[in-house]
């Protein structure tokens, strides 16, 4: 009973991590709160959507809509923060814009696909094989799901320690302007960053579509605030913290259902957060000082 | 004389709410003039109007007494909210105060007293457009009071620089906890206003989206200036009117706006009048 | 007078200031003066609350000072200046002299105005301007007239000279002889040796966070002690 449900926060888990990664990615790089991720989320999982209805294999319906994500973000990045960096419009207008941006995603999804709720042909998770592993049970899907999530951190966690591109990317997120005096390209740094947080974000969305078979305008609400729950716990700017966090919100959650508190587990997630918060405020993995004064 | 009778009989619900609107934009501001980006207005609001509405509803309260209490309790829990915050800068306590606004939502939704999911309904909305706008003018009139007191040159010196403020004597976290409060006060009172006008309160009214709609109007408006939040409120609540037009491109439009307001003038509309220092006259 | 007993701050494992004695009397100017890292804004924190002593004590006059918070120590009458400068800076200068007179009950006057800029030496400062585009020079000076609206009995200036031209810096010495001359006990953190000679009656020497040497100024400057901390850091200027 404990493993299954263990298992099933570590599914739920990796779909949260990969999402909070791109939360704290950006956050890291830029010290900002992206509030338009979670409508890149809903985007990619509705051009998922189309591309898997125009009859586009999953896998690949998938790494598009990702990719799809992607550009989203950096043409976020050119729209709403970009022309404030020059600047110098501080922390809080940045939010304001990205919520400007969230806004014009939702009412174009909204324009093309209406306010119904969209299912793949393929289904969701119940469609796949239930295989038996002793204790636990799951199905094809699920465990689909779970590997592309954890692949996706696996490839991200590489980009960023042994890429030209990683080095710069923690470079510019420790002291930016050291970074430029050291030849950082900073604004093809911060478009790559947007492109890898989008899309990752963009992944989670399409994952989560596919595992409830379940594509709608309103699918990012529940996670846009849990996305920030998880990285405060984490740590903000830290990516391993992010993961970590994600998990260890998917457990909670699951576990709050296992004991009958379904509808109390978003509070149960945030009175986590703000127990973390208040005697750890740099969360478990955070390097960032929490006085800005 | 008989065009405006007509003007707000096709109106009335539009400007009372602009009233209840510029009132939350008030609250919020209180929080950011002191620096604070304190998120918790919206939570307070709900606070208030639950309050009123189980006051009016099981007790039977007269509307003054459900008012008086709804703010009393709102503004005792911006006070308390300071506590576990008092650390907290920035980000950080904008995402607990978020956090704070969710747990509300959570307890809100799922305890019977306030009826749950489905709400609170039957509500008498008997709190006209001029109560509104009497209490709009009341927080109006208290705060440009305030605005002439040592209280609002700490509230700015604690925006400025914290670490200064010290040095020269102001108490930060009492500031800061004062300020949560007033604005938790003002929420609450504009909470209280809203479950007087409305026929029915939701939990989900009283959430991140309608956090999200007070911050847009506060930073749209003008951040360090109370003029600007209302100006901000009044402008985006009546927006969507002036634009209906538009039918199926509001949303979209609404979004446009408000982009390009931030990405061209990133101090709010507010700013654009203000030349030359903030004046804080002691 | 500022006593300061057998002071020592720790830092997260290492002895920042240790067993550090000194007192500044009112009326008189106290040098602090060592290397980079010495200790000298460590104990401007200390004495202001903002760094928690692990020893010793902090007094101002009769009145314990150390443990309480700093807006309490603020209101018993210790203001500073900071080595980098912390004005107010979107606020006007007139809000930044309220700002230092915050602590005391009634409203500044224009004519307290007038007189704290006369005595910070910036009386041709426009009080509706803004506090950051004042000249360098006239923002480091405004700090210290928002130090000095507090009426405080004890003001601490830290590196009050830096970024300042030898002309403006010897008109420093005035201000700060009539600073002190009006009863407040000044203590004149400083790098430079000249403003620190011409100014100080007396000199304390702080190194690796301990008090290495005390005298006047020209006593000091010849303490062989002295002048080897300072090697490698332009001992010729000491001479």
């Amino acid at each position: 009973m404990v493993a299954q449900q263990l298992l099933n926060g570590l599914f739920l888990g990796a779909v949260y991590a990969l999402f909070a990664v791109g939360y704290t990615l950006v956050f890291g790089v830029l010290d900002i709160l992206n509030l338009a991720h979670a409508a890149i989320f809903t985007a990619a999982a509705f051009a998922a959507f189309s591309l898997a209805a125009a009859g586009v294999p999953l896998p690949l319906a998938f790494l598009i809509a990702a990719v799809v994500g992607g550009v989203l973000g950096i043409l976020l990045d050119r729209v709403a923060f970009a022309p404030l960096r020059r600047r110098n419009a501080g922390t809080l207008v940045p939010l304001i814009s990205s919520i400007g941006v969230a806004i014009i995603i939702g009412a174009v999804l909204r324009g093309i696909y209406g306010v119904d709720e969209l299912h793949f042909v393929t289904g969701g998770r119940d469609a796949g094989t239930t295989i038996h592993l002793g204790p636990v049970t799951f199905t094809t899907v699920e465990l689909t799901i779970f590997v592309a999530a954890v692949v996706l951190m696996l490839a991200l966690s590489w980009v960023l320690r042994s890429t030209t591109l990683g080095r710069s990317i923690r470079a510019v997120a420790q002291d930016r302007i050291a970074a430029t005096l050291l030849g950082v390209d900073l604004e093809r740094t911060i478009a790559a960053t947007f492109f890898i947080a989008s899309s990752l974000g963009g992944a989670a969305g399409v994952l989560t579509g596919l595992e409830y078979n379940s594509v709608t305008l309103d699918m990012g609400s529940p996670i846009e605030l849990k996305g920030l729950a998880i990285i405060i716990l984490g740590g903000m700017g830290s990516v391993t913290g992010a993961v970590i966090g994600g998990f260890i919100i998917g457990a909670v959650e699951t576990l709050a259902v296992a004991f009958g508190l379904s509808e109390w587990r978003d509070a149960i997630t945030f009175g986590v957060m703000f127990i973390i918060l208040v005697a750890r405020p740099s969360g478990l993995f955070g390097k960032r000082a929490l006085r800005q004064a | 004389m008989h065009a405006l009778a007509d003007f707000y009989a096709r109106h009335s619900q539009l400007i009372d709410q602009v009233g209840i609107n510029a009132l939350l934009a008030l609250s919020l501001s209180v929080s950011l003039q002191a620096g604070q980006l304190a998120l918790a207005q919206a939570a307070f609001m709900g606070i208030a109007a639950y309050v009123t509405a189980i006051l009016t509803l099981t007790y039977h309260w007269p509307l003054i007494a459900t008012i008086l209490v709804a703010v009393l309790v709102a503004t005792l829990a911006g006070a308390a909210l300071a506590y576990p915050v008092r650390r907290l800068r920035g980000v950080f306590l904008a995402i607990a105060t978020i956090g704070f606004g969710e747990i509300v939502r959570v307890v809100a939704n799922n305890v019977s007293i306030t009826g749950g999911a489905e709400g609170m309904s039957g509500l008498p909305q008997d709190a006209n457009t001029l109560t509104i706008y009497a209490a709009l003018a009341v927080v109006a009139l208290a705060l440009f009071g305030l605005s002439r007191t040592k209280f609002a040159l700490a509230v700015a010196l604690v925006r400025e620089d914290e670490h200064a403020a010290r040095g020269v004597g102001v108490d930060v976290g009492t500031v800061r906890m004062l300020s949560l409060a007033l604005g938790g006060a003002i929420a609450g009172l504009a909470g209280a206003l809203y479950a007087h006008s409305s026929a029915f309160i939701t939990p989900n009214d009283f959430g991140f989206e309608r956090m999200e709609q007070i911050l847009v109007w506060c930073v749209i408006g003008g951040v360090t200036s109370p003029l600007g939040a209302v100006l901000g409120a009044t402008f985006l609540s009546v927006l969507p009117e002036l634009i209906r037009f538009l039918a199926d491109y509001r949303e979209i439009t609404n979004g446009i706006i408000l982009l390009l307001v931030i990405v061209f003038a990133p101090g709010g509309l507010a700013s654009l009048w203000r030349r030359g220092p903030i004046r804080v006259r002691v | 007078m500022l006593i300061l007993e057998n002071v020592g701050v720790r830092y997260g494992g290492v002895d920042a200031l240790r067993g550090v004695s000194l007192i500044v009397e009112r009326g008189r100017i106290l040098g602090l003066i060592g290397p980079n890292g010495a200790g000298k804004t460590t104990l401007v924190n200390a004495t202001t609350g903002l760094a928690p002593l692990a020893s010793g004590s902090v007094r101002l006059d009769e009145q314990r000072v150390d443990g309480l918070a700093p807006h309490h120590i603020a209101r018993i009458g210790i203001a500073r200046t900071y080595q980098n400068i912390r004005l107010f800076g979107a606020l006007d200068v007139r809000a930044n002299l309220a700002a230092g007179a915050f602590t005391r009950p009634a409203r500044l006057t224009g004519e307290e105005i007038r007189t704290l800029l006369e005595r910070a030496g910036i009386e041709h400062v426009d009080p509706d301007a803004q506090a950051s585009s004042l000249p360098y020079g006239d923002q480091r000076r405004l700090e210290i007239a928002r130090a000095l609206a507090a009426s405080p009995s004890v003001l601490m200036l830290d590196e009050p000279a830096a970024g300042m031209n030898p002309s403006e810096t010897a008109r420093l010495v005035d201000t700060f002889r009539a600073i002190a001359a009006s009863g407040i006990a000044v203590l004149l953190i400083e790098h430079d040796m000249t403003l620190v000679r011409a100014a100080c009656d007396a000199v304390v020497v702080l190194n690796f966070g301990e008090v290495i040497a005390r005298g006047t100024p020209s006593e000091v400057a010849r303490d062989p002690v002295v002048v080897e901390a300072y090697l490698g850091t332009g001992a010729e200027a000491l001479a």
